[in-house]
This record gives C-alpha cells, structure tokens and sequence, in this order.
C-alpha cells in the first residue's frame, strides 16, 4: 500500500484531528464522521490516522485480533486455546479497514472459505472486513452513499459489539469492536438518521481559507508527492511525539475526574439544545474526559466541554434537517448561554 | 475567447494530457459527440504510448467488471476461487475513458475516483479480498446540456477541463502530436520540481479565483512540470506557471479577480520556518509574487475567460454552487441497487442471476461424496473438478423498493406571495424532510411571471433543496400552465427512469397567465386546464393544496380536472400542511 501522508503534518482541520485522536484514545467515544467539501483531506486524515497509531497487543495467530488483556473477551478459539496453556502473543499495527461501496455481504461478515471447502470438503469459517476491524477503525469513504443492506448490518454489529454469523451451516459469534469513521460530502446525499446517531462525533470539515494556509497545503503536499520517504522522514520525530501522547493519554484516561460540576454543565447543555437520549450526554462526558487526558489534565474542565461540545452534539439536535441555523451555530448559542 | 484559441488551448491540454496523465489525473472534455471532439481524442490517442492501455468504461458497468471479482470459468475449471481483474487494475499505467459521464451513477464514480486517490483498487466482494495497483489518468467525456455536468468529486480530480462546444470544425485543424516529443517529455518529467514561490503563486491565483478545492493548485502544479517538461525547459518556469494557471485554473474560477486588491486577502505570506526556498531573499519576494501573480497569472487567466462568463461570474459571485450535479445517472443506477434479499435454489432462466459463490456453497459440502461417485462410474482421473448439479444453483433476489420522486410545484406569484407563499415553503421543507428520511428524492418547480422554472432537479441532498428553496422570490403572474407542464415533462422523465412521480402543487388556483405567456384570464384558465387533463391522463398521482385564504370552487374543480387531491388548507400551519398532503400521497 501507498505510504500514508503523516498526520502530523496535515495543515488546519483541527477539530477533524483531534476528533481522529480523541477517538484513538477512547475507542468507546463511538467513531467519527467527518462531512465536508471537496479535496479537504478528509481521506488524507483517516489513512493518516492508520500510520499514527501505536502497535498493540493481540494473542499470535487469532483472526479476531483477540486481546491477551482481557480473557473475558476472548473468541472460541483463544478461548479453547486457554485451556492448554499460555497463549503467545504479537504486537500488530492497529487495523484501519476500508470498507469498500461495493463490498459484498459475505465479504463484511465472513462466510464459509469456499477455497477449503471445495478443495478439501472442510466447513471452515473465513472472517469477514468486521473481524479484521476489531479493537481497531472501520472507514467508509463517502458513507453517505453505502448501500441500506450494508448500513443495517453494520448497525447491528456496533451496537452490540459482536458479529453473529448464520448462514451455510455455519454459526459463529465473534467479538467486533470497531471505531466507526466515516467521511463524505453533504452535496451527494445525507446520511442515514440511524447511522449518523452511532457516530460519536461529527466534524464539518472546510477547505482552508486563508491564504498562508491554502499556500502551505499545496507546499506539503507537493513535497510528499516528489519524494515522499523524504518527507516521511522529515515528520517521524513530530509522529512519534503524537503517539508517544496518545499512549500516555491512554494511561491517563482512567485516572481523569470528572467533577459534578461539569456533569451539570454537560447535562445543562443537552438539555438546552434539546437532544434526543442519554447518548450525547455520555459521548460528550467520555470525549472530554480523553480531551484532558489527551492535554495532560487530571480533571475535565468547562473549557474541555466547550470545545468538544460542538462536534459530540451537532448531529444529535431535534431532527429538524432543514432549520437554517446550523448545527454548529445552535450549538455555539447554547455554549454561550450554558457558559456564562 | 475565440474558437481558434479555444482548439489551441484545448490542443495543449491534450499534449500534458500525454505527458503526465496520472499526475493530472486527466482531462474533462464538455462536448456533445461530434467530429470536433472525434478530431480531438484521435489526437490524443496518438500521443499516447501504444503499448500503454487505453480502456473504455461503459456507463452500466457492473461493480464486479470494475473493481474485479471472481473468474466464473476459471473457477469452475480450477475448482477454488479464482480472481478476476476489474477494469480499473486493467488500466493500470495508461488512460481510462468514460464516455456520458454525465449520467453516471455515484457508486461507479466512487469507484473510480478512490482508485485515483489510492493509486490502487481494493475488493472485497466474492469471497475475495484483493489490492491490485491502478494508476491511470480519465478521460471524461462530459455530454451533458446546460443543466448536466459530470460528477463534481470526478471533475475535481482532473486538471483539464475542456469544452470544446462552441468550437466550429473549421477552427479545428487537424494536428499531429508527435509521439516521440511526449516520450522524451515524459522522460524528462521526472527530473523538473517547483519551487516555493511557484506554489505560493498558484495557490494564491487559486485562492484569488474562489477555488475552494484543494486538488486545484496541486493539479495545476503538475500541469505546470508537464508543460516544462513539454517545452524542454530545465526548469519550470514562469510561462509554465501561467499555462497552468490558465488551462487548469480558469475553468475553475468562481471570482472574477479584483486587479487592484480592495477585496482579496492578500496577506503577508508567512513563510514557513524550514523551507527558505533557495535563492532570493525573503523581503523581495513577497511584492515579486504580487507582481508575478497579477501580471503573469491572472492575465493568462484573464484571457482565457470569455467576457461574457466574466459579467455573469461578477454578477453571481458565491451564488453558483450547487445547482446541478449530474444526478441523473444515480436515478438510473438506484433504482437497480435493491436491497439483496436472500438467495434461493432455483433454475436459470428468465433472466435470473446466478449467484456463483453460493452455488459453489451449495456444491461444496457434496464434493467428497461426488467425487467418490464420479470415480465409480469411472469418469477418468483428471485434475480434481468442482462438480456441480443443478440442484445446486442459487440464485439472487432482490426487493427492489419503489423508488419515488416528490416534484413539488409550488406557485410563487403575486398572489400566492401575498397570503401564503411563506407557508407553503415552511411546508415544503418538512415535506423535504419526511422525504429525506425515507430517502425519496425530490425536485421543485416555481412558477411566477410568465415562466416555471426548475429550480431544483430530482435530488436526495437536503442541503441543496434547502438552498434552492431559501432563494425562491415571490410576485408575478401566475403562469399555471407553464408549471404543470414542466411538472409534466419532469414527472415523465421521472418514469423513464423507472420511478414513481408525486406532485404536490401549491397554488390558489388562479391562473392569469397563458402558455404563450400572454395575459389574461380566461385563456390562461383554458391553458391550464389542458395542462392539468394531460397530467390526469398520465395517471399521475397529485396533491393540490390550496393556498388561498378563502379556499373554494376554482381550485377544487381545477384539482378535479388534474386527477389530484384536494386539501383545503386554510388556516393550517406548515406542520399540518405536510401531515396531510404526506397522508394522501400514501
């Protein structure tokens, strides 16, 4: 594959990034979608987010990416494997799968490997995109166009964080726990109600406007194309220090508190903007909670709520598709009025 | 701009084309077919390397021709899966050619346009799961008339935009590239970089020009090298730079520049610690770049828009987005995307599709048992075939869910403007927004003056039916005929198809309008009437809300000539206007 162009080194879109980021210290946050003009690097971003990550621990072998960590998530086969001794582990790159438009059912998730079943008449089970995903990202480019068959099954699976799979005699269930990141752009169709409420945080995502900008964009880029190694090598020692911060985020995050106060300020800004559920109160509350871990803090801070807050609520206001204030914009007004 | 300058501009772009067609991701010709483009692209094909692949996509490929799936025969013979190259990994390293772009359908686009970004495809279909490499430049043949372009995230990625319509045949000598003069260009594309102030002027004439997109400057930097490397040149150089500007840049604009920089952000340029861009101090840069960027640049742009297109980008800065997208193909292709909906045992005939993964599914649990068999009946020792019965077939079903389009036809004229025209548009956006949710599509068609206008094609994006209908005047006639019959003339498009058209009119009724665009009521009233008999006898379903403050007689028997539903609204808010017109339309 291609080499990625270093997250690092991606000019502006901010809050894009550090959505991509919060996501990748609080896989629970609940996925990011990313919706905005043309030629923006939305795409850029997400495989940029593939090379940033740090490597992490599976169990050798397992095709569901099981965690040595955690025993009580195991699928069957570690599971049985267990029983017989220690396991062995790898360290793997964390898994960024793309989920192709025009990807198959059987291929989203698995089905019998046909390979072995004619050859040798074996029922064996090859797992699909979902089991490659797991404690990893699912990208869907342009996932506002995904076919409905495909949105349902995906629903399914990250609401219960498990694939079941039945069909050619086969019945399996394995873990598939995935951050959901998808991208797309407004002017060819909206997204689905059901699954822009999975994602966690939605960002609006704009071409730079400012000249230097705009200016420094094209320079980069240019730079990447006519000697990419060059340029990769360039930004490895800003790559690591991000990563370095992402592990030690990671380790913090259980330690940051989160005082009453702020659970107020949260609640009261849901309920000024009238969103739907207990959902944006949770997302808002876990996106801050990494946010301080992310910057260092023990505690979450109103100026943590303030500045998630717009992209872990926009998409959960009262559905009124067409009301002409934007998103963003009622939810500024209510920052400013919960914020005093 | 003249023809002869227009076929020039277009020859050169047809020579960088040649020389670099992944880096430029390839040229967009807006042309209807004709011997003017056959000319064109029998000069392109000449400058390009025989040995390199020159494929054709056909509007309705199948997504399996495409991005590659599984081989039937060769499956069949080798008894495993066995892949089969898409057409994209085809192309891999030369030119790909898509003719009627503007008809096609967003998942192929899709396809097409990550393949370009990624340089690669990626499959996951079939039980296969392949990455093969495909690097290869488009050719967009864009057909489209006034209101149809070519997929914008297709049209973004190319650095050429061509339209070759306006040019006479005359004017449209036949030339020779020469092959080799492209080979020794390509050879020497390698070798040629722009520098820093190079970048900081295309990107500033981009930004100058309104062009939001990123793969704008990007594409006309290496449109620049290109024309370097064409020219012979050592380096890139000035002229290269306003080439690029001029072929990639200007076909873009959406402002026209203002030459004595009262409104452009012309800030200082920063520039960035690390690259100090070789020679020249940092202070006589900056004014050199003004001075490069409005003589040089923005005059090769200058040139190279007609004065007409300059009047209208003055008038109508900021307002040209978005109207038209060339949705026309997604109509097609949706309408052939049902939901699967399972797989059963059956025979071939009919036109049914064979599902070959299942089928072999089906077949695999019975090999061992078929061989044994096989072997008794001493049907020889060849290498181990799959064996497959009839009764093994499966084949794919699909629901295909109606699909329906919404018109809404909605009388902005004096009248209605007065009492309701407020109303009936708070209406239609919660309309717009029930049809979003289920993913019907809707279009709109105002009426007023003398005229109906569409003012938005069948769609599925909320954002730009919002826009369109925000930007609706009200005042005027009411040419009731023209509405209905250019809600007729889209409803039977609609059909063609192979969808479900609504109208939903709003309008008190009062036609005063002719269809010549006379004045008059009686004759306008006798217009619309026949207008509204040809949509009965269509058989097309219709909803007439009446906006007037006292709803009656006219607009009721004029509901009943039309075929359509009567909803006396008088005094009901928007939220109960959309609850009942979404009642009858069920």
């Amino acid at each position: 594959m291609a080499a990625a162009f270093p997250f690092s080194a991606i000019v502006g879109q901010d809050e894009m990034k550090l959505a991509l980021l919060i996501a990748a210290v609080d896989p629970k946050v609940g996925g990011v979608l990313a919706f905005g003009d043309r030629g923006a690097g939305k795409s850029t971003a997400v495989r940029a987010l593939a090379a940033l990550l740090p490597r992490m621990k599976v169990i050798a072998g397992c095709r569901y990416n099981c965690d040595p960590e955690r025993p009580a998530e195991f699928c069957d086969d570690c599971r049985a494997r267990a029983v017989n001794g220690v396991l062995k582990t790898a360290q793997i790159a964390v898994p960024v799968v793309d989920l192709p438009l025009g990807a198959t059912e059987d291929r989203v998730v698995g089905a019998l490997d046909l390979e072995r079943a004619l050859a040798h008449g074996e029922k064996a089970f090859e797992p699909g995109l979902l089991a490659r995903a797991h404690r990893g990202f699912l990208y869907i480019d342009e996932a506002n166009l995904l076919e409905d068959h495909l949105v349902d099954l995906l629903l399914d699976v990250a609401a219960s964080g498990e694939n079941v799979v039945e069909r050619e005699g086969l019945s399996i269930r394995h873990p598939a726990r995935f951050v959901l990141v998808g991208t797309g752009n407004p002017e060819e169709g909206e997204l689905r109600p059901q699954l822009l409420d999975r994602f966690g945080l939605s960002v609006e995502v704009k071409t730079p406007d400012d000249l230097p900008s705009r200016i420094e964009v094209v320079r980069r880029r240019d730079e990447f194309e006519s000697d990419t190694a060059a340029f990769i090598a360039k930004w490895a020692k800003e790559e690591t220090r991000l990563r370095k911060k992402i592990v030690s985020a990671r380790d913090r995050l259980a330690s940051v508190t989160v005082p009453d106060a702020a659970l107020e300020r949260a609640a009261r800004l849901c309920m000024t903007l009238g969103t739907d559920g207990l959902r944006g109160e949770l997302t808002l509350m876990r996106a801050a909670r990494a946010l301080a871990a992310l910057e260092g803090h023990t505690a979450v801070a109103d100026g943590h709520l303030r500045r998630i807050a717009a992209p872990a609520l926009r998409h959960r206001l009262r559905r009124n598709p067409l009301d002409d204030a934007g998103s963003s914009v009622r939810v500024d007004r209510a920052i400013s009025e919960v914020f005093v | 701009m003249n023809a002869a300058l227009a076929w020039s501009d277009a020859v050169t772009a047809a020579q960088l084309v040649a020389v670099d067609p992944i880096g430029t991701g390839g040229v967009l010709v807006r042309s209807r077919a004709g011997p003017v483009r056959d000319r064109w692209l029998a000069m392109l094909r000449g400058a390009l390397p025989a040995s390199q692949p020159l494929r054709h996509l056909p509007l309705h490929i199948a997504d399996a021709r495409l991005l590659g799936g599984l081989d039937l025969n060769a499956t069949l013979l080798a008894g495993r899966p066995v892949a089969e190259r898409g057409l994209l990994a085809e192309v891999d390293g030369g030119m790909l050619v898509l003719a009627m772009a503007e008809r096609l359908s967003p998942a192929t686009t899709v396809h097409v346009t990550a393949a370009m970004d990624a340089h690669e495809t990626v499959v996951e279909r079939d039980g296969l799961s392949l990455r093969m490499p495909a690097r290869f430049g488009a050719i967009v043949l864009d057909e489209g008339l006034e209101d149809e372009f070519a997929p914008a995230g297709l049209r973004d990625r190319l650095a050429f935009h061509v339209d070759l319509n306006d040019i006479p045949l005359r004017y449209a000598d036949e030339l020779e590239i020469n092959g080799e003069e492209i080979a020794v260009a390509r050879e020497r594309l390698t070798s040629l970089k722009v520098n820093d102030a190079q970048i900081e002027v295309i990107s500033a004439a981009a930004g100058a020009l309104g062009i939001m997109s990123m793969r704008a400057p990007l594409l006309a930097l290496r449109v620049a090298c290109a024309s370097a490397a064409l020219s012979g040149h050592a380096a890139v150089g000035q002229d290269d730079i306003a080439l690029a500007a001029r072929l990639v840049l200007a076909p873009r604009a959406r402002v026209f520049p203002q030459s004595n920089e009262t409104e452009q952000p012309q800030q200082p340029l920063e520039p960035p610690s690390e690259s100090s861009g070789g020679d020249g101090g940092d202070d006589q840069e900056k004014p050199d770049i003004d001075r490069v960027l409005d003589e040089v640049v923005l005059a090769a742009v200058q040139a190279a828009l007609p004065p007409d297109v300059l009047t209208a980008l003055r008038a109508s800065a900021g307002r040209s987005r978005g109207r038209s997208q060339g949705k026309a193909g997604a109509l097609q292709k949706s309408s052939r995307r049902g939901r699967p909906a399972g797989i059963r045992r059956g025979e071939l005939r009919g036109g049914a599709r064979l599902n070959l993964i299942e089928t072999l599914r089906a077949a695999a649990r019975w090999q061992p048992l078929r061989r044994r068999e096989a072997a008794a009946a001493g049907a020889g020792s060849g290498p181990p075939r799959v064996l497959i019965r009839k009764e093994d077939f499966r084949i794919s079903r699909f629901k295909q869910r109606a699909e329906s389009t919404t018109i809404f036809v909605v009388d902005a004229s004096g009248s209605a403007a007065l009492h309701r025209l407020a109303e009936a548009k708070g209406a239609v956006e919660l309309l717009l927004a029930d049809c979003y949710i289920r993913r019907d599509q809707v279009a709109l068609i105002a009426f007023r003056g003398s005229v109906a206008e569409l003012l938005l094609p069948p769609t599925r994006s909320l954002a730009r039916a919002k826009r369109s209908l925000a930007g609706l005047p009200g005042g005027g006639g009411t040419p009731l005929a023209a509405g209905l019959d250019a809600a007729f003339a889209l409803s039977d498009s609609v059909r063609r198809k192979g969808q479900t058209p609504t109208i939903v009119l709003l309008t008190d009724g009062r036609a005063n309008i002719a269809r010549d665009g006379g004045q008059g009521r009686p004759r306008a009233e006798q217009d619309a009437i026949s207008a509204a008999r040809q949509l009965r006898a269509a058989g097309i379903t219709a909803v007439l809300v009446d906006t007037s403050p006292r709803p009656g007689a006219l607009a009721e028997s004029f509901a009943r000539e039309m075929g359509a539903r009567y909803l006396p609204l008088p005094h009901a808010d928007a939220a109960t206007l959309s609850k009942a017109v979404l009642a009858s339309v069920r």
